[in-house]
């Protein structure tokens, strides 16, 4: 009994506010787009219920929007890469550096929280602006060379930067809490055992932080699939991401039923990538637990 | 000339010398312990041999080359670690092929060479387990074959068997003995259990505040101890301190505070008046309920303070009516009884003037 009314509110929470939802976008999926947007009646006039899979068919059939969700996920990847690169000698700098210190360098890592999304977003325009130092510094050398000045701003270029941004954070915490806990006897036994600074770290110390790289990997990956903001600010033209795809469905385009799909559909391959992330890390972790 | 020599080696850690001018030389095939309490610097010396530390001063030599330009991968001796040091994402084979791998060993001599090291130390069959499916010993004797398959020159052991329980460690003494002799490599071992020390090595040094206070055969290092913290540090010993009264070039009397005079045979030059300690082993003393028949060397009166029953033996700590302690051992196997004495009784003690072990101060 006092487990339900601990576990009660959250659960209804839940309900109300998820499950509720989510299940009206599934019906929404199958239902037809209103005359001026929004909904068409459920029940028509000759009082036939009206559900329907042309939205589904609309989504498999037109190609434009796979190669959406394909650039989205190549995008994502990017990402997830690039903070994998810049966060792993990151969390190794922190895990090793003076116990006092930690606490004041994980500190910095979470320290753009503290300022608003957008705002930082559109502190990206400001840097990678026309007029800034940097493009003024890239577009130089590129004249030294004899190329044309590039924009930095609404570019791929933009919208890989602010993604790696944002994310990076996300990426240096799982792997700073993984990398904390290596036991330095390990690496002197590899030393000893005649492995160099790159055996001790291929054969040692990366497979054992692989955990860590699985859980950055995910909740890096992840939000940046679905992301619309960042490339909505920074991008340009061809930076259409699904996550804008979807924003236009509901806000521009006026077509519930077909956002409900694209929604639907960048859900399960949010789940699957989740669950294949959580196996990959439970069959990485008990191989790191064996101590 | 010595496999491994240390010569003059000094280690400070700000204005503590860890290891403090040690000198010393292991030879092939011998099994060499450094034996002390914790902080002694047993551990820094056997980390500048492996190299992970470096000393301050004085040079160590291996097989007559200065090592000190070589980091511990390249150098020819290999550390079994306390804590097993186990790669804990590699199967037994997988931790037993790495130093394979890392020196280059063809793969095709590698499964040879692996089952020969398992073999060693017992362990065939267990090649795909992974270490959280080991038990102590067995992860133990892992790190042993995990050292040894690449024939090392020397192979240091770190207290391998401090982390085990009596029984277990008991057999894997035996086993490291016969290991020893089978491979023939010399070891040097660590540890701070003299019991240990003593049954297994060749040589021990008895190390204090980084000091080398003693460096000898196990039975010389027990019988013969140089200083008073050896005589105490192992084993159990009384030690009688006072002044000397009379030196006759064979037999030196002390005069003890609380007992009296103590007589013991010693080729010391020490002139009456300086101060001298006698060091007793509890088990050289007689112990009797009434006085010897014979004329003893050294006999005193007392009563039983207390005792602690260990089962084969009991050690029973005498008070004299001085207020000095005496403790003496009796094996139990002698007596139809549990044991011989209670506390309370009144016993007589004595032990010939061989019995102890002068020590000048």
């Amino acid at each position: 009994m006092a487990k339900w009314l601990v576990s009660g509110p959250p659960l209804l929470y839940l309900l109300v506010f998820f499950a509720v939802p989510a299940l009206i976008m599934v019906l929404a999926s199958f239902r037809t787009p209103g005359e001026f947007g929004g909904l068409a009646p459920l029940v028509d006039e000759a009082g036939r219920l009206d559900l329907n899979t042309e939205s589904y068919v609309r989504l498999l059939t037109e190609s434009v929007y796979a190669q959406v969700f394909v650039k989205s996920a190549w995008y994502a990847l990017l990402t997830t890469l690039a903070c994998l690169a810049l966060a792993y000698p990151l969390a190794t700098l922190i895990a090793k550096s003076p116990k006092k210190h930690r606490d004041l360098l994980l500190l910095l890592v979470i320290l753009p929280f503290w300022s608003n999304f957008l705002i930082r977003i559109y502190a990206w325009m400001i840097i990678l602006g026309p007029n800034a130092a940097l493009a003024r510094m890239v577009n130089g050398v590129l004249a030294w060379f004899g190329a044309g000045p590039v924009p930095l701003l609404f570019s791929a270029f933009a919208v890989l930067t602010c993604l790696v941004y944002v994310h990076l954070p996300f990426m240096v915490l799982p792997l700073y809490a993984n990398l904390e806990k290596h036991d330095q006897a390990l690496l002197d036994a590899a030393q000893d055992l005649g492995a160099n600074a790159w055996h001790r770290f291929w054969r040692i110390t990366f497979p054992l932080s692989l955990p860590g790289v699985y859980a950055g990997a995910a909740l890096v990956f992840i939000p940046a699939l679905g992301i619309f903001a960042i490339p909505d600010i920074l991008g340009g033209p061809d930076d259409t991401l699904i996550g804008n795809l979807i924003k236009q469905q509901f806000l521009e385009t006026r077509d519930w039923p077909f956002g409900s799909v694209l929604s639907i559909v960048l859900t399960l391959a949010a789940l699957l990538l989740a669950g294949i992330a959580a196996w990959v890390g439970r069959r990485g972790a008990a191989g790191a637990a064996r101590a | 000339m010595a496999l491994l020599e240390i010569q003059g080696v000094t280690r400070r850690f700000g204005d503590f010398a860890a290891v403090d001018d040690v000198s010393l030389a292991v030879e092939a095939g011998e099994f060499f312990t450094l034996l002390g309490p914790s902080g002694c610097g047993k551990t820094t010396l056997l980390r500048m041999i492996a190299g992970f530390d470096l000393p301050d001063a004085g040079r160590i030599l291996l097989n007559g080359e200065d090592l000190a330009s070589r980091p511990p991968e390249l150098r020819p001796v290999r550390t079994v670690f306390q804590s097993y040091a186990l790669f804990p994402h590699m199967t037994v084979e997988g931790n037993v092929a790495f130093p394979l791998q890392m020196a280059s060993v063809k793969a095709s001599e590698r499964p040879a060479r692996i089952a020969a090291a398992l073999e060693d130390v017992r362990l065939i069959g267990f090649g795909k387990r992974y270490p959280h499916e080991l038990s102590g010993g067995q992860k133990q004797r892992v790190a042993i074959a995990r050292a040894l398959v690449t024939h090392p020159t020397m192979l240091l052991l770190d207290e391998p068997l401090a982390a085990l329980d009596a029984k277990l460690r008991e057999e894997l003494q035996v086993e490291l003995i016969n290991l020893q002799k089978e491979v023939g490599i010399a070891f040097v071992y660590v540890t701070h259990d003299q019991t240990e020390a003593l049954a297994l090595s060749h040589r021990i040094a008895v190390m204090n505040h980084g000091r080398v206070e003693q460096l000898d055969e196990p039975s010389k290092i027990y019988g013969f101890p140089r200083t008073k913290f050896v005589a105490d540090f192992i084993g159990q010993c009384n030690l009688f301190a006072g002044p000397v009264t009379t030196n006759d070039g064979a037999i030196v009397t002390v005069d003890v505070k609380g007992l009296g005079s103590v007589r013991v045979a010693t080729r010391a030059t020490i002139a009456a008046g300086a101060t001298g300690t006698v060091a007793l082993r509890p088990e050289k003393i007689r112990i009797a309920p009434s006085a010897p028949l014979d004329t003893p060397d050294n006999h005193f009166r007392g009563k039983v303070a207390d005792l602690l029953y260990m089962g084969d033996v009991t050690v029973y700590r005498v008070e004299t009516p001085g207020g000095t302690r005496i403790e003496a051992l009796l094996a139990n196997s002698q007596s139809g009884r549990a044991k011989f004495f209670e506390v309370g009784d009144a016993v007589e003690m004595s032990w010939s003037v061989d019995a102890g072990h002068f020590i000048a101060e």
